[in-house]
C-alpha cells in the first residue's frame, strides 16, 4: 500500500478527529467536505469524538480477509459512542462469548493489521470493556 | 416516454464454468437472447459488471464484449453499481428506448468469478464497502450483513430458524431450475450446522461465487411487434437509489433506505402497489438480506419479514413468491449479472414459461437488485401486455 494512503487517515484513525455542522448539530466521521442537504462547505467545524460508548451490534469473524488471517476469530463491532456517533471496529479483550449488543465499552489506540509481505503495520482504535474484565450489560 | 418491453431472455448454466472465459459466457448468453427475441440486429448494449478487472485482470469490456459479439462498432457501455450492477444495465437500456434513441438493446450482465484464489475474490467483494472505515478494520461482507441480522434479531425478534427458512425455500426453487448453479434442496438443520462465516450468518446463509452471464433484449412496443410473437413483457416502472455505503452512517441497520426509496419510486411510476406484484425476484446475498427486502419492499410488516419463508408465504403458491429462481443462494451470485437474470426469471414467469417452479396467473412481477450492503439498488416492475 502507498505511504500516503494510510497517513492521510491518521487524524481519524489516531484521533478520533470528526466534524460537527455548525447548523444542525450533526457529527460526521469521517470527515467530510460538505454536510448532506446544505451544499455548503462552510458549516463543518473540527470536533474530537467521545471515547466511551456502547456495542451496537457485532460479529465474529470466522472466514478472514488475508490481512487478518493470522487473527481470526476476531469480533467487528459498531459501536454507538456517548455521543450517538456511529462507528465501525474490532472489539478487543474479551471472548466473543461475552459481548451483548449494549455492552459498555471505550476506544482504544491499537494495532489494527499488517500490509503485505513486508509487514507494514497500520494503527488506529479497537472498542474494549469499559471496566477491564467486565462484560456484563 | 416510449413503451418499452423485454422481447428476448438468455443466459448460460451458472457455477464454476472453468471452461468458459469472461467474453465466451456473456456471448453465449447474448446469443440466446437474440435468437429468443428474434431479432437481426442491435443499436447498442449495456453490461453490468462489477470489477471485471479484480476478477480476470480485465477492464473495458464494453468494447471487448461488443468485438466478441461480432458486433464491432456497436455503442457498447459496461455499467457499474456493485451486485446491483445488471439493475443498472437494465435501466440505462430502458431509459435509451424510452428516449426514443434507440429501438434494439442488449442489456446483459457478467462476473467471471473463480479464475482468481478465495482471498483475492474475498478482496475484490469488499471493493463495495467503506475501504478505509469497514474494510480496514476487518470487516467482510458476510460479517456486515451478520451485524444487520444479530440488529434485526435484536430489535424484532427474528429467529434463527427464520433466517434458515429462507435458504430452505431458496434451494427448494432453485432445484427446479436447470441454470441454477447449486439446484438441490437443503434441510432447515443443514443450514443451522453448516460451517460459520461471520456468527451469525453461515455457509448456507451465503450466496456462493459464481461463473455466469445473463442478458435481455429490450425494445419499443412497436419494434417488439416487427421480430417476435412472445409475449412482450412491459417494463412499466423502475426506481433507482443511494444509500450510505458504510453501515454505521446510516440511521437504522435494519430498514435498507435504498431499497424503500426505489420500491417506492418504482410503484409509483408503474401505477402499482405491494399487493398488486404476483412474482419477484430480490437480492438474498444472504438470508437476513431477503428478509429486510420484503419488508423495505411493503410486502411485510416492518420486523415481519422472518415470517415469509416459515409461514409459506413466500413459497411458490404462497401469497408473494419470492425468488421462484432459486434466488441468489441457490442460483448463484456472479455479481454484475444477478440484476439482469433476476429480468430473465420474471419475464420467463410473466410468459408462463417457468415449468417446475410457475406460479400460476402471474400478471405482474417485480426485480429488485441491491449493491455492496444496501448502498445502492434498483427495482424494476415488470407487467405481461
Amino acid at each position: 500500500m502507498f505511504p500516503s494512503r494510510p497517513w492521510r487517515e491518521n487524524p481519524q484513525r489516531y484521533r478520533l478527529e470528526a466534524q460537527k455542522c455548525e447548523k444542525t448539530g450533526k457529527v460526521f466521521f469521517p470527515p467530510r467536505l460538505v454536510a448532506p442537504g446544505t451544499l455548503d462547505a462552510s458549516t463543518l467545524k473540527p470536533y474530537n469524538l467521545p471515547e466511551d460508548g456502547e456495542v451496537y451490534t457485532f460479529t465474529v469473524i470466522e472466514v478472514p480477509p488475508s490481512q487478518f488471517k493470522d487473527e481470526a476469530p476476531y469480533t467487528v463491532g459498531i459501536i454507538e459512542l456517548s455521543d450517538g456517533t456511529k462507528i465501525t471496529c474490532q472489539i478487543a479483550d474479551c471472548e466473543p462469548d461475552d459481548i451483548k449488543i449494549g455492552m459498555k465499552v471505550k476506544i482504544e489506540f491499537r494495532r489494527v493489521q499488517t500490509h503485505g509481505e513486508h509487514g507494514v503495520l497500520s494503527y488506529g482504535f479497537k472498542a474494549v470493556p469499559a471496566i477491564p474484565g467486565v462484560t456484563t450489560v | 416516454m416510449r413503451d418499452v418491453a423485454i422481447i428476448g431472455v438468455g443466459m448460460n448454466k451458472w457455477g464454476e464454468v472453468w471452461e468458459s472465459t469472461l467474453r465466451d459466457m456473456f456471448v453465449e448468453a447474448a446469443l440466446e437472447s437474440i435468437k429468443d427475441a428474434g431479432v437481426d440486429h442491435l443499436d447498442g448494449m449495456y453490461v453490468g459488471s462489477m470489477t471485471p478487472g479484480l476478477f480476470v485482470g480485465q477492464e473495458h469490456i464494453g468494447s471487448m464484449l461488443a468485438d466478441y459479439l461480432g458486433m464491432k462498432g456497436l455503442p457498447g457501455t459496461r455499467v457499474e453499481s456493485a451486485c446491483a450492477s445488471g439493475g443498472l444495465a437494465l435501466k440505462s437500456a430502458v431509459l435509451e428506448i424510452a428516449s426514443g434513441h434507440s429501438d434494439i438493446i442488449l442489456a446483459g450482465g457478467v462476473e467471471k468469478m473463480t479464475d482468481c484464489s478465495g482471498d483475492d475474490a474475498t478482496y475484490a467483494l469488499a471493493t463495495a464497502a467503506d475501504q478505509e472505515y469497514e474494510v480496514f478494520h476487518g470487516a467482510t461482507f458476510p460479517g456486515l450483513y451478520a451485524m444487520m441480522a444479530r440488529r434485526h434479531m435484536h430489535e424484532f425478534g427474528t429467529t434463527r430458524e427464520q433466517l434458515a427458512h429462507v435458504a430452505v425455500k431458496n434451494h427448494k426453487n432453485g432445484a427446479k431450475n436447470p441454470k441454477a448453479q447449486y439446484p438441490f434442496e437443503v434441510t432447515l438443520e443443514g443450514v443451522m450446522t453448516s460451517v460459520m462465516v461471520a456468527d451469525p450468518m453461515r455457509i448456507l446463509d451465503c450466496s456462493p461465487i459464481t461463473d455466469g452471464a445473463a442478458c435481455v433484449i429490450v425494445a419499443d412496443l412497436e419494434t417488439a411487434k416487427k421480430y417476435t410473437n412472445n409475449p412482450a413483457v412491459k417494463i412499466t416502472g423502475f426506481g433507482h437509489a443511494t444509500d450510505n455505503i458504510a453501515l454505521h452512517s446510516r440511521d437504522s441497520l435494519t430498514c435498507l433506505e435504498a431499497t424503500k426509496l426505489a420500491g417506492e419510486r418504482a410503484y409509483k411510476m408503474a401505477g402499482r402497489k405491494p399487493e398488486d406484484i404476483d412474482v419477484c425476484e430480490v437480492h438474498d446475498c444472504f438470508t437476513i438480506a431477503e428478509i429486510m427486502v420484503i419488508e423495505d419492499l411493503g410486502f411485510f410488516e416492518k420486523g415481519k419479514g422472518g415470517t415469509g419463508a416459515e409461514s409459506g408465504e413466500t413459497h411458490i403458491g404462497g401469497r408473494i413468491p419470492v425468488n421462484t429462481s432459486g434466488g441468489l443462494k441457490s442460483k448463484g451470485h456472479p455479481v454484475g449479472a444477478t440484476g439482469i437474470a433476476q429480468a430473465y426469471e420474471i419475464t420467463t414467469q410473466l410468459r408462463g414459461e417457468a415449468g417446475d417452479r410457475q406460479v400460476e396467473g402471474a400478471k405482474v412481477g417485480l426485480c429488485q437488485n441491491m449493491g455492496g450492503s444496501g448502498g445502492s439498488t434498483v427495482v424494476h416492475i415488470m407487467e405481461v401486455v
